[in-house]
């Protein structure tokens, strides 16, 4: 009973920074409609920054402020001269996301050689709030509580944002129907290089959470990708509750499967990935 | 039969250069350097997977990023059949295992979106990786294995044998009305399954087809490399290299592919043994974006287009000159 409360309570604590990770990516693949693979590497990029940031004495919690911002930036000039060249060029939508996904591929290589180039491949880590909790009988770390806590108000903030502001309205008719929104007078590119740069602005604060707990390496992006693809495919295509939800409900499965052996736990991602095409492709909260 | 109907130019042209080339390759070994014979194999590699690969993806526009999944398959035949077996026959399982794998995982994902397609043959790469490291590890006890090591002369002749097959059934599919269904299909699925063409069973036999190849130059490059492991025979590289080589060519023609991964077989041969081995990936995907966004049709769709743009320009100078006469 003990071993299953722990399990469940710390799938729960990894599973907040996965529901951000992964809202990152509904933004991008759900409503922008690029799979963007490089995800895992703006996560990257965050968590080494804040690495970066913490060693001159920042706060890793208050680097935020200027990672969010600085990814946000840089995925939105991503999309308006990559993505949105490919979208105008492409004869119909399954073309375009083919080729998205091919230049999000060679995203993918730039962004990690860079990362490489500047930070080599040994990880690195650092400590912050080391102390630890009791709940239920066993033991957790302060600083996943934190991260954990800090990725849900990020998400329930950016979804109070989508629900009550005229822009989060925008974007939600973009993901229902990106020509239909556009004839509604939605200025469909500038929409969709937001959420863009809302997903690349979520990888970084997740990237910046990560490195609060664990430690990080410049080959740690595609994992987490991996991981945010399966939730998104859980949660439901474009649905951003879907894979806040499905962040948890993922958290808690690896962390099961970890303990019982850790050398499973990425086949197990990709079991959970293939039954769920198959019995049911819109995810579990997909209409 | 009247022979007066035959274009023979025409003819001379499809046959006879393809036919020099091959006769060329294979008396190669003869006169050419060792350098060059290691390096023509693996220009033959690359060219056996990017034009497997477009017979498929390049036709229906589902994107495989499968590709490395099948060639491991080829190359763990080798290591595990290897010692036992005569090489042609491990050739042949290699291909033949590959096919029937393409066929179930086919069967399986070729219903769903293009782009859960990718998705899913993407991750398929990564859970055999995973799996067989468990297995291996596990179970076996080791990490890798060594496979039989073969004279680089019949890795040699092996790789170009299969690389005429693989053009012969390339240039067969495209010319047949199967290659019709395919292209239709890459066109619109809906009014393909309309006009009578079962998509479904059209898709999931060029998949399996196509796959034959990959896992046949597997096997080869096993005994090339006399020591595989997952890692080695599962690397996400062999995936995406060819699908950059058949982009970059251009797949309206079937020497796009092969151009395509020519060119950059040699580019990667230049920069990863240069000073500039630590920025190869960052090239890499920087020309990949570039091909996408300037270049959708590629190499060869830009020559066609600049031959299109010279013959016009010519017409409209010689209707110039017959107006001023």
């Amino acid at each position: 009973m003990d071993l299953f409360l722990s399990i469940f309570i710390g799938g729960l604590l990894i599973g907040g920074i996965y529901s951000l990770v992964a809202m990152g990516l509904s933004l991008q693949y759900g409503v922008a409609k690029v799979l963007n693979i490089a995800h895992g590497e703006f996560l990257m990029i965050g968590a080494f920054l804040t690495f970066l940031l913490q060693q001159n004495g920042v706060d890793p919690l208050l680097t935020v402020v200027i990672i969010a911002p600085l990814m946000f930036v840089v995925g939105y000039i991503l999309y308006r001269t990559i993505f949105t060249t490919i979208r105008l060029k492409a004869s119909n939508p399954g073309v375009f996301e083919s080729n998205a996904l091919l230049a999000a591929f060679g995203l993918y290589f730039i962004v990690q050689n860079i990362g490489r180039l500047i930070w080599g491949t040994t990880p690195v880590s650092y400590s912050y709030l080391p102390g630890t909790f009791s709940l239920g009988g066993a033991l957790f770390n302060d600083d996943r509580l934190v991260a954990a806590a800090f990725a849900v108000a990020v998400g329930a903030a950016f979804y109070l944002y989508l629900a009550r502001t005229r822009t989060g309205k925008a974007i939600r008719a973009a993901a229902q129907d990106p020509s239909t929104a556009g004839l509604m007078g939605v200025n469909i590119n500038n929409t969709l290089a937001l959420c863009f740069g809302f997903g690349a602005a979520m990888a970084g604060v997740a990237g910046a959470l990560i490195s609060i707990c664990y430690p990080i390496s410049t080959t740690m992006g595609l994992g987490y990708t991996v991981i945010a693809i399966v939730v998104v495919t859980l949660g439901g295509l474009g649905s951003i509750p879907g894979s806040f939800i499905g962040g948890f409900i993922l958290g808690v499965i690896g962390t099961a499967v970890t303990s019982w052996d850790a050398g499973l736990s990425v086949a197990s991602y990709y079991v959970i990935f293939v039954i769920l095409l198959l019995v049911r492709p819109k995810g579990l909260f997909g209409k | 039969m009247d022979f007066s109907k035959i274009n023979w130019k025409k003819n001379a042209l499809i046959w006879g250069i393809p036919l020099v080339g091959v006769v060329l390759l294979s008396f190669f070994p003869q006169y050419g350097s060792a350098y060059w014979v290691t390096r023509l194999t693996y220009f033959m590699m690359y060219i056996i997977l990017a034009v497997a690969w477009t017979i498929f993806s390049g036709a229906t526009g589902y994107i495989s990023l499968a590709s490395s999944a099948f060639f491991g398959v080829g190359i763990y035949a080798a290591a595990l059949l290897g010692e036992s077996m005569p090489l042609i026959f491990v050739v042949l399982i290699g291909g033949a295992a590959s096919f029937v794998l393409a066929f179930i995982f086919g069967a399986i994902t070729l219903r769903l979106r293009g782009i859960y397609f990718a998705m899913f043959t993407f991750g398929l790469v990564l859970l055999f990786k995973e799996l067989i490291y468990y297995y291996e590890i596990n179970v076996e006890g080791l990490r890798g294995r060594f496979v039989v090591l073969q004279s680089n002369e019949t890795i040699y002749y092996y790789l170009l044998g299969i690389f005429v097959v693989t053009m012969i059934v390339a240039y067969l599919i495209r010319r047949s009305k199967y290659g019709l269904a395919l292209q239709s299909i890459g066109q619109n699925e809906e009014a393909a399954a309309h006009t009578g063409v079962n998509v479904t069973m059209v898709k999931i036999l060029t998949f399996a087809t196509s796959a034959i190849f990959m896992g046949a130059a597997g096997v080869i490059m096993a005994t090339k490399w006399t020591y595989v492991d997952p890692g080695v025979a599962f690397n996400l590289m062999i995936s995406f290299t060819p699908v950059l080589m058949a982009i970059f060519g251009g797949m309206g023609n079937i020497y796009g592919p092969v151009i395509g991964a020519v060119l950059f077989a040699y580019l990667q041969e230049v920069l990863t043994t240069g000073e500039w081995s630590n920025y190869y990936m960052l090239i890499f995907g920087a020309v990949l974006i570039a091909a996408i966004v300037f270049m959708p049709n590629g190499l060869m769709g830009l020559i066609q287009k600049l031959v299109g743009l010279v013959r016009k320009w010519r017409k409209g100078g010689s209707e110039v000159q017959n107006a001023n006469t």
